[in-house]
């Protein structure tokens, strides 16, 4: 069962992107692998990076920015092959962007 | 009563834990048990209530989840599943004899990933046996309303994979405090609103505890809790007077106290305690028991207590009860201090206003006290407390 993790955090609230956090990342990464559990991961650029798109009457509009304004920024995400959603909380809870902002755990759809 | 009423008021939980064990599915697992139930309406109407009604019942919902498999666009998924169950149906299993799964499913029905709102309305419907319509009156919502929030909580279960199993030991404490809220959530409920259109929720709130106690044996929150629920029912009676008021609890008659209730609680606390593993629901039980002493509280130790359970729970509500204690051992200042300091927070909740009302009464300042003792009456949610309330503001000089 595949599980998205999606980590959101202010950026205000945030420890910059050092070393100290690369390093506990990195640590995680590892825990996650030898579990077995790791499918997949990266990490975002800012919000200001963002760019949105829609197509509306089959005119593209492109916008600068995120679809949505908020204080927490979708900073990064995980993918993670779990037993249940208990062991995806699990390693959700271990994510260092769980201490600053929210980690928001979905089941993917599993198609055919 | 209907018999097939009966049965399924005493045995639901207990089929319907089976039925999700078997199943892997709370969704299917209740279809097939309101199949079952539909078809013994039927039949024992015609050929008579059989000798083992859950017994029945059990065997009946299992062919109905099987026909749901059969039913089901990816069958060959099933075929396993259809297999098992067939074979056990064959059986024709006690049900008193098959494993009491009941544990498993009400810490699926309180897992943290579901509203509290949610735990409460799936753990009266699964374990209790409340019909929707009786979940629905206890939140004074329409039953469709209540209907789909327990819809899409099954579906939340079967999609995001909540497991249907005891937590491990990492997880149980907070697991079991989650289940514990619950229970207390609905006792609470059903302490303000008292028994209503044939729904005692203490009496529920205090079934599930000794359920809880009986399933998961020698755990102190566990004891503690439904010593708790105890301590707190068997005053009941005394709580209002023959006017319907309110009382405070210096002026509740003793004599309409339940004692073999309370002794109960008193027992069931200190086997907790002799566990020497503190928790929340132990040191609310404690200060339960002093307010159930024969003599005066001893409000030092309650206030201690409250202290001591800010440690477990920091939350306003219980720095107010806090506050009230440290009053009530002759420390007025000190918590009318602590209450001004949550005036923020618990703004829109009626006892903060009645205890800081009470304390500027007592530090000379009645007329801020008026307003609000004002603001308390508009916010409370029983007759019997605004009448209370009432009382106490034109006694005010």
């Amino acid at each position: 069962m595949k599980y998205m993790a999606l980590i959101y955090t202010a950026p205000t609230l945030t420890p910059p992107m050092g070393d100290s956090m690369n390093q506990a990342y990195f640590a995680l990464n590892q825990k996650m692998k030898a579990a077995g559990v790791m499918v997949g991961g990266d990490a975002l650029h800012p919000a200001a990076t963002a760019t949105s798109v829609r197509l509306r009457s089959g005119k593209v509009e492109t916008m600068d920015g995120p679809f949505a304004e908020t204080r927490e920024h979708l900073g990064g995400y995980y993918i993670l092959d779990c037993a249940d959603l208990d062991q995806a909380l699990h390693w959700a809870a271990q994510i260092p962007g769980a201490a600053y902002g929210t980690v928001e755990v979905l089941p993917l759809v599993v198609f055919g | 009563m209907d018999p097939l009423v009966q049965v399924l008021r005493q045995d639901r939980g207990r089929l319907l834990a089976a039925l999700v064990a078997r199943t892997g599915n709370f969704q299917r697992a209740e279809d097939a048990l309101q199949d079952a139930a539909a078809s013994a309406l039927v039949h024992w109407d015609r050929a008579g209530v059989p000798t083992s009604p859950t017994g029945w019942l059990l065997r009946a919902a299992l062919r109905k989840a099987i026909d749901s498999y059969r039913r089901d666009t990816s069958l060959a998924r099933h075929r396993d599943a259809i297999a098992l169950l067939a074979q056990e149906e064959a059986a024709d299993p006690d049900p008193q004899a098959i494993p009491d799964d009941r544990l498993r499913l009400i810490f699926t029905c309180c897992h943290p990933a579901l509203e509290e709102k949610t735990r409460v309305g799936l753990t009266l419907r699964s374990l209790c046996g409340l019909t929707t319509e009786q979940v629905a009156a206890v939140f004074l919502d329409a039953e469709p309303t209540m209907g789909q929030r327990l819809s899409r909580a099954k579906a939340k279960i079967a999609t995001a994979r909540i497991p249907f199993a005891i937590p491990g030991p990492e997880d149980l404490p907070d697991r079991l405090n989650s289940v514990l809220t619950t229970v207390y959530l609905i006792f609470t409920a059903g302490y303000a609103q008292g028994p209503q259109a044939g729904t005692d929720l203490c009496a529920e709130a205090i079934f599930l505890a000794r359920l809880l106690v009986h399933l998961t044996p020698h755990q102190p929150e566990v004891e503690a809790a439904l010593a708790l629920l105890l301590l707190t029912h068997g005053r009941q009676a005394a709580r209002t007077g023959p006017d319907g008021l309110t009382l405070p609890p210096s002026q509740q008659d003793r004599n309409l106290w339940n004692r073999a209730e309370l002794d109960e609680g008193r027992s069931l606390l200190d086997t907790a305690i002799a566990r020497r593993r503190t928790g929340p629901f132990q040191i609310k039980a404690a200060i339960a028991a002093l307010h159930a002493e024969d003599t005066a509280p001893d409000w030092p130790q309650i206030a201690a207590l409250y202290a001591r359970l800010q440690d477990f729970e920091p939350t306003p509500v219980v720095a107010l009860n806090h506050a009230v204690a440290l009053a009530e051992s002759g420390q007025p200042g000190p918590a009318l201090a602590q209450v001004q300091a949550l005036a923020g927070v618990l703004d829109g909740y009626q006892p903060f206003h009645a205890v800081r009302a009470d304390l500027l009464v007592r530090v000379g300042k009645v007329e801020v006290a008026r307003l609000d003792y004002l603001r308390a009456i508009g916010l409370a949610a029983s007759a019997a407390d605004r009448n209370f309330l009432l009382a106490r503001l034109l006694a005010l000089e």
